[in-house]
């Protein structure tokens, strides 16, 4: 268990491609940290470098309170989950998460009860004389997790690792990676492009794109209070409805409708409205409707307001207004500046507060 | 899935099989006739009497010209041949791999297309300049001298790049994160991992070594490392006066020289064609 800091973090590779810039990151000890980003944003390589995979070009990466830029992976006390598993397809489940332990000249007695404890936590009791070949895609990533938490190692670094599984599969191993670490204690970087697979499980989300840290922040601030256009856009299923509006004398003009204050300098701004912040009224910004998204518990109004289409979330029971107008709180009104997409001004405090 | 029984498809296959099988079924037969009868009767279909006679003296009775080479030293000579190119190509060639493929060296590229193109020489090629070598280095007329030369294979090296290249990346990683180094990985990993492989070459060379022909006359003069497909040769050679040839002798050493490869092809067989088709990943 320990911290895991970066400092001026960045990779460029041979041939003069820079994947990751000057990325920052204090990681406290016991944190469930998620990088999450788009493909090619450099997440996957800042966990690498982290690993010891990859090669650090600049700055300096610290587990404890040792620099391991120069030292070997399987000396920096990680342990790593794949996201195609790796393990060892010749070898039982008892032998492939023996095998690290063995390497280390861990006493055979102790290498036993550390896989018979894993394997009781894991539930693969019954699996533990099986090859690989002969487990299910769960079954195969509980073993690539049952490798990494018989070395007992500082950290935990997970590079997608539910990626190939099916969707049902995948929410029931996101609940148990969290409880399992939680429970542990151990420090854990994890890497994912899917932003509800980062909100659920992250203590804090650091949003990458294009290699740079966009943003870090606990789930909840970063879906609130997003800083830039990127991150709006990022995170929240749907998508954050970014538009171009105007600031004039305080007020934001959207489509020549005024959609509340703004403390803002005049001038043109991107305005950032969550879809389940807008809602339907007898009075406010006309939309005409476009296409409809059911989903059940929910649906999913895609409209036009002048030239532009933004998309609301509301309750099946209400029917669909013949002449919908659209209002919003003015605390949900998200400024961004429209050159360099970052936040404009202070949104009052987010209204909820993440559970302990 | 029944399918319709179609009488021609049987016949070609019938008649395949018989064409493949016959000349294996004229010289089992004949090597169980006499050298006269052979040679008054032609080759024989059915079998004859003097089987045993013909097949221990064979393997027993001391021939050549220093008259002490049996036939079983020409088929463990053979054996050694074969045993011994098959695992030393597959040593040295998946060491070659390994390095070509895990190791970033300078100009690895480079070598591998040097060791690459040499598939396209055949032995003949550069048969003279290797016998200088042994003859120098005082290795002819010894087993050393014998399969050492032949060891580097290209073909080995290449099916075995090749397969370590579709390994994937990840197992490496998770081997380096579980502080296993080059030699663990190589021995924990790979090697168990390139089972059916190793078997596929195994065959393959086996074969080669052991029906080695041009290389063992040059190397060895000395009676003791005949090997079978000489004495094969030696016994038709005597077309002196009147003699007549032992046929059956020839035949029954024939057959004798298929046995330790079927035997090596049936039991690598399932390894053989799940290396050849699937990789076990």
């Amino acid at each position: 268990m320990a911290e895991i800091t970066l400092k001026n973090v960045g990779k460029t590779y041979a041939g003069g491609v820079t994947a990751v810039s000057e990325v920052n990151l204090e990681i406290r000890d016991g944190e469930f940290i998620v990088l999450v980003g788009p493909s090619g944003c450099g997440k996957s390589t800042l966990l690498r470098m982290v690993a010891g995979l990859e090669e650090i070009s600049t700055g300096e990466v610290a587990i404890g309170a040792r620099v391991v830029n120069k030292i070997e992976p399987s000396e920096r006390d990680i342990a790593m989950v794949f996201q195609n598993y790796a393990l060892y397809p010749h070898m039982t489940v008892r032998e492939n998460m023996a095998y690290g332990l063995k390497n280390r000249k861990t006493p055979k007695g102790e290498i036993e009860a550390r896989v018979a404890e894993a394997a009781r936590m894991l539930e693969l009791n019954a699996y533990l004389d099986r090859k690989p070949r002969a487990l299910s895609g769960g079954q195969r990533q509980r073993v690539a997790m049952g490798r990494a938490i018989v070395r007992q190692p500082e950290a935990f670094l997970f590079d997608e690792p539910l990626s190939n599984l099916d969707a049902k599969l995948r929410v029931s191993m996101r609940g148990e990676i969290r409880k399992l670490q939680r429970r542990l204690g151990t420090t854990a970087l994890y890497v994912t492009h899917d932003q509800l697979e980062a909100m659920t499980l992250a203590d804090r989300l650091v949003v990458l794109n294009g290699g740079r840290v966009e943003q870090v922040g606990t789930p909840l601030e970063v879906y609130h209070r997003p800083a830039t256009t990127f991150v709006a856009a990022f995170i929240g299923s749907p998508a954050m409805n970014l538009l171009d509006a105007h600031v004039v004398g305080g007020r934001v003009i959207l489509e020549g409708h005024d959609m509340g204050p703004a403390q803002a300098p005049d001038g043109p701004v991107t305005l950032g409205i969550r879809a389940e912040e807008l809602q339907s009224a007898p009075r406010g910004l006309p939309v005409k409707l476009d296409y409809v998204e059911e989903l059940g518990a929910s649906r999913i109004l895609h409209v036009a307001a002048g030239g532009q289409y933004l998309a609301f979330v509301q309750s099946p029971e209400i029917a669909i207004p013949e002449q919908i107008y659209l209002t919003v709180r003015p605390q949900a009104l998200h400024l961004f500046d429209t050159a360099t997409g970052a936040r404009i001004g202070q949104v009052p405090a987010p209204v909820a507060e993440p559970v302990p | 899935m029944m399918q319709k029984i179609k009488p021609l498809d049987h016949l070609i296959l019938i008649l395949g099989a018989l064409f493949l099988i016959a000349p294996v079924v004229l010289a089992v037969m004949s090597s169980t006739h006499s050298a006269v009868w052979i040679h008054t009767n032609g080759i024989a279909l059915l079998p004859g009497t003097d089987a045993y006679a013909t097949y221990k003296k064979v393997l027993t009775a001391r021939g050549g010209f220093t008259g002490d080479v049996t036939g079983a030293r020409m088929i463990l000579n053979s054996m050694i041949m074969g045993i011994g190119f098959a695992v030393g190509k597959i040593v040295l060639s998946m060491m070659a791999a390994y390095a070509l493929v895990y190791f970033r060296f300078r100009l690895a590229t480079l070598f591998f297309w040097m060791i690459f193109t040499t598939l396209l020489l055949p032995l003949e090629v550069r048969i003279m300049p290797s016998y200088q070598v042994m003859s120098e280095l005082h290795l002819l007329n010894t087993y050393t001298g014998l399969i050492v030369p032949l060891l580097a294979s290209a073909t080995g090296t290449f099916y075995f790049r090749q397969f370590f290249k579709s390994v994937p990346d990840e197992l490496l990683e998770a081997a380096r994160i579980d502080g296993a180094g080059p030699v663990k990985f190589f021995f924990d990993i790979l090697v168990p991992l390139s089972r059916t492989m190793m078997a596929a070459i195994f065959i393959i060379m086996f074969v080669y070594g052991w029906n080695q022909y041009l290389w063992p006359i040059l190397m060895t003069t000395d009676e003791h490392f005949y090997t079978l497909m000489r004495g094969i040769k030696s016994i038709l050679q005597v077309w002196v006066g009147s003699q007549i040839p032992d046929y059956n002798e020839a035949f029954a050493l024939a057959v004798l020289a298929m046995i330790p490869p079927v035997f090596v092809v049936v039991v690598f067989q399932r390894m053989f064609i799940k290396g050849l088709t699937e990789s076990d990943k």
